[in-house]
């Protein structure tokens, strides 16, 4: 079998399409102090964003790139040849009659049909750097959830939006969450009132559609008092030959016995650099869950976390990473415990194929006075081929002795007796790869939501498709 | 002038004086020196950019106010002979008190008529010149310290050389005693262990201060080269006074179907760093490393090993434990490296943490690195405290609370003690982490 599988044949065309562009605002490329005036200007911000987007940005050249201790890849983004910002049409739509035909075509390949909006609580969907669209179902927004693009949110809802606005993330956090706060634009701002539970899952797509541009996206949601959400967000973007940076900023708060749902499908083309920063505070008895899978990309950087602030919060991270040829999906979660009875779960399973790299950092962090902190971690990474290359790097401390933290984490390859079993009963060697996949990743992708595990399982079979025979 | 260039001349000034008074030939050796300093001198002390570094004091590594080169008069050398005694069978010793040969037993007529070579590193300058330019210090350390590997470099000037020939099997341990005998003392304990071909070895090596008050400085460096087929069992025993600085630099080469078995034993020193690289270079070798730490006041001890396996159908295997008393804090941080093509690797490594008081720190940073597809490598770690129903369980037959915990903990550790091939070495392994909770208690 290990002849067979050196090869690799990937339809990477699947994302693979795009649509003339036509954005009547531009930026232009490169990043200084105009940039940000000229965002500023053309958003119509008030001098609070702008002296905040103004310290970013000061911050951003200042911090060193994480080189020492991430991937050297990173090197190869030229901060001078990006686009910070381009927008079509500076508001957002709100009516699905009124979303350009094109876009609607775009949707269509990406798999949100029209009909499927009946479904959903609210869409915001994401064309370049502005909402193309948004639309919250009258039932919600009668609940009082407000749910909209950031920009918006900053103009109507300043006094909710600025108090947890950089708190859960600070701009200095890291390079990219700087670069993040100096230029951001799009994402979404959900704040669900007291007492609500939004039934249906809240959805946004993100694209990119234009060489060379980064996307900055910025979403906020705050979960009040006992209340439930759940936010999916799903990405394909279209393939260029130079890379694409997109650098997120998410933040999650989830206040006294909230709970919060996070769920990712990345498949950016495997030009982007993916570069995201994602963290939720949990106050008591509050849960914040990811579901985080990355499929696409050149490169992932990405640890979900959650600062387990009040007593019994939890915290969870869930991920799936799929690394093909060409591809490093550096993935990983934080957890940092702050509280007593705070307890955190983080299932991590990767499968790398053909040349691809897969990554896992953790760290789970327990102060001391604390107690009753349970963590437990789980990372087990799947190799494909000769080439495959799977990393684990988890921190972990534990401070006094009234806490518990256990860790494991394994490598294998598929078994070639499991392969043989099933090719003797017909299947052909790829149908028993993709099988065999499924089945490692099966006990996670019963955890999410239903049309996605549908998706991801479609996804790892295309992925699966030609890695071997 | 700064503090740490004043800091760099006094080391330097040192080092001239050593260079001044060490035997001048073969010219190697003193290049070698020469060279090795200048390496200190230009490496950078242990920074926060660097990833080996985490979350290790770094503040608690000064090391210019300790007397480098010095050769203190040893007073009560007999004492120390006399306090020499972990084994009471074994096939040759030394007993070095702060870097100077106190004691020796010489390896049997009959082992050296086999080629069997147990000397001192002073005398394998002179007449082992050729051997000891093959093989001494010739794996880079590559965890973290190599600026204090150019320094023991530098520095050194015994320590011990045990080599044993193609097809020569050695029963009983080789045992080598390095003692910190006087205030700041910088000490630069050496030893290395080369079996040849189809061969055998066992080497316990015990680091001990001569009392609780002096503090000192030992930067030691142990590497083992395993033949083909030939088999080296070594041990550490590391029981200096809670006011030393120690670093300890391991690292052994697998050849092919080769066996090194490692296990150290670490309960002393202020702040203690230990490197362990086991390099498996051979098919079908097999490594094992083992450790075992228990500390308490504010006592570091930090530990960083890698397992590369660059060759294919090696197995390895790693399991460090460790106890926490009072604000003491332990690292570990483990990685499995698996080159490509090394195939059918077979690795593990495991760390468990106990912490005993609700001060204590446990960090922990498992690894793994695979690029090879056909192999089985896993990684655990845990970090907990005993269990209120195992306490529970000792004191309902009337055993009290501190002797619960105490003998829970020996029970901890014996899965290591266990390892260790020769039973007086696991009753005075015993010994040592009794004595350590005894003072506690």
């Amino acid at each position: 079998m290990s002849d067979t599988a050196t090869e690799i044949h990937v339809d990477r065309d699947k994302g693979d399409f795009k649509y003339e562009e036509s954005h009547k605002y531009d930026a232009g490329v490169g990043l200084s102090e105009k940039t940000i005036d000229y965002i500023c200007d053309v958003k119509g911000e008030d001098d609070w964003i702008k002296e905040f987007r103004l310290k970013a940005l000061r911050v951003f050249e200042d911090k060193p790139m994480p080189t020492n201790w991430a991937t050297k890849d990173l090197e190869n983004i030229d901060f001078d040849k990006i686009r910070y910002y381009l927008a079509g049409d500076q508001r957002a739509k709100k009516n699905w009659d009124d979303v350009p035909d094109d876009v609607k075509a775009t949707f269509e390949r990406l798999g949100i049909p029209e009909n499927e909006r009946k479904f959903l609580a609210g869409v915001e969907a994401q064309f370049d750097s502005e909402a193309a669209y948004s639309n919250i179902k009258e039932s919600v927004g009668k609940q009082g959830v407000i749910f909209m693009g950031s920009t918006e949110a900053l103009m109507k809802h300043p006094e909710i939006f600025k108090k947890w606005f950089g708190k859960v993330i600070p701009t200095g956090d890291n390079k990219f969450s700087a670069l993040n706060s100096a230029v951001f634009s799009g994402g979404s701002f959900i704040y669900v009132p007291k007492g609500v539970k939004v039934s249906h899952p809240l959805q946004a797509y993100f694209r990119i559609n234009a060489e060379n541009f980064g996307q900055f996206e910025r979403t906020l949601i705050i979960a009040d008092e006992g209340s439930e959400v759940t936010y999916m967000e799903g990405c394909t973007a279209p393939k260029f030959d130079t890379a694409t940076l997109h650098s997120a900023v998410v933040e999650l708060v989830a206040l006294k016995g909230a709970k919060i749902e996070y769920v990712t499908v990345q498949n950016w083309a495997n030009n982007v650099f993916n570069l995201v920063t994602k963290r939720a505070i949990a106050h008591e008895d509050a849960v914040v869950k990811w579901i985080d899978c990355n499929i696409g990309s050149r490169l992932t950087m990405k640890y979900p976390g959650v600062v387990l602030k009040g007593k019994r919060a939890r915290g969870e991270v869930l991920s799936i990473a799929l690394a093909n040829d060409a591809q490093h999906q550096d993935t990983g979660a934080k957890m940092i415990h702050a509280a007593d009875e705070t307890t955190s779960n983080v299932i991590s399973k990767s499968i790398s194929v053909g040349e691809g790299r897969s990554t896992y950092r953790g760290q789970v962090h327990m102060p001391k006075r604390l107690k009753g902190c349970k963590n437990n971690t789980e990372c087990d990474a799947l190799l494909i081929n000769a080439k495959s290359r799977t990393d684990t790097y988890p921190a972990i401390t534990v401070r006094g002795d009234e806490n518990s933290v256990q860790h494991e984490a394994s490598v294998s390859k598929v078994s070639a007796e499991q392969i043989f079993y099933m090719q003797q009963r017909g299947l052909s060697e790829a149908e028993a790869m993709s099988l065999s996949v499924n089945g490692f990743v099966n006990d996670l992708t019963r955890e999410f939501p239903m049309e996605y595990s549908v998706e991801l399982k479609r996804l790892i079979e295309l992925e699966m498709e030609g890695s071997v025979g | 002038m700064n503090l740490e260039e004043t800091a760099e001349k006094s080391i330097s000034s040192a080092f001239e004086k050593h260079l001044a008074a060490s035997d001048s030939t073969p010219s190697w050796w003193t290049e070698f020196k020469k060279d090795s300093f200048e390496k200190f001198s230009s490496l950078p002390m242990p920074n926060r950019k660097n990833e080996y570094w985490r979350f290790s004091n770094l503040k608690g590594i000064k090391i210019d106010d300790y007397s480098f080169g010095e050769h203190a008069l040893i007073e009560d050398a007999y004492d120390l002979i006399e306090r020499s005694s972990i084994l009471c069978q074994h096939s040759g010793s030394y007993v070095f008190a702060d870097n100077q040969t106190v004691h020796m037993q010489q390896a049997a007529a009959e082992l050296r008529e086999k080629g069997v070579i147990w000397c001192t590193l002073r005398e394998a300058v002179k007449h082992h010149s050729e051997l000891l330019r093959d093989y001494f210090m010739k794996q880079e350390a590559d965890l973290g310290s190599e600026k204090f590997a150019a320094l023991h470099s530098a520095f050194v000037e015994n320590g011990v050389l045990l080599y044993v020939p193609k097809g020569v099997e050695v029963e009983d341990p080789f045992v080598v005693y390095n003692w910190a005998t006087s205030a700041d003392a910088a000490i630069f304990p050496h030893t290395l262990v080369i079996t040849e071909e189809f061969s055998k070895a066992q080497i316990v090596e015990a680091q001990f201060s001569k009392n609780e008050a002096d503090r000192a400085f030992s930067c030691g460096v142990t590497h083992l080269f395993a033949g083909c087929g030939s088999k080296i069992d070594y041990t550490l025993l590391q029981d200096y006074n809670e006011q030393t600085l120690g670093f300890q630099i391991n690292s052994n080469i697998a050849g092919k179907d080769a066996t090194v078995k490692t296990a150290s034993v670490n309960v002393g020193c202020r702040q203690y760093r230990s490197e362990t690289h086991g390099r498996i270079k051979g098919a079908g070798a097999h490594v094992d490393m083992y450790s075992l730490a228990v500390t308490d006041a504010d006592q570091e001890i930090d530990q960083r090993t890698l397992q590369t396996h660059s060759a294919a159908h090696a197995t390895s295997n790693l399991l460090f434990k460790n106890a926490l008393q009072d604000s003491s804090k332990t690292i570990f941080s483990g990685l499995i490296k698996v080159d490509e093509g090394a195939q059918q690797t077979d690795a593990y490594q495991t760390n468990r943490n106990l912490l005993l008081s609700n001060k204590a720190e446990a960090n922990s940073l498992p690894g793994l690195e695979i690029e090879a597809n056909d192999v089985k490598c896993s990684h655990g770690a845990t970090t907990a405290q005993i269990e209120d129903e195992e306490i529970f369980y000792m004191l309902a037959r009337g055993i009290p609370r501190h002797k619960a915990q105490e003998l829970i903990v020996y029970g901890f550790f014996e899965e290591i003690i266990d390892e260790l091939s020769n039973e007086s070495l696991a009753e005075n392994a015993r010994r040592i982490i009794q004595s350590k909770f005894q003072k506690n208690a």
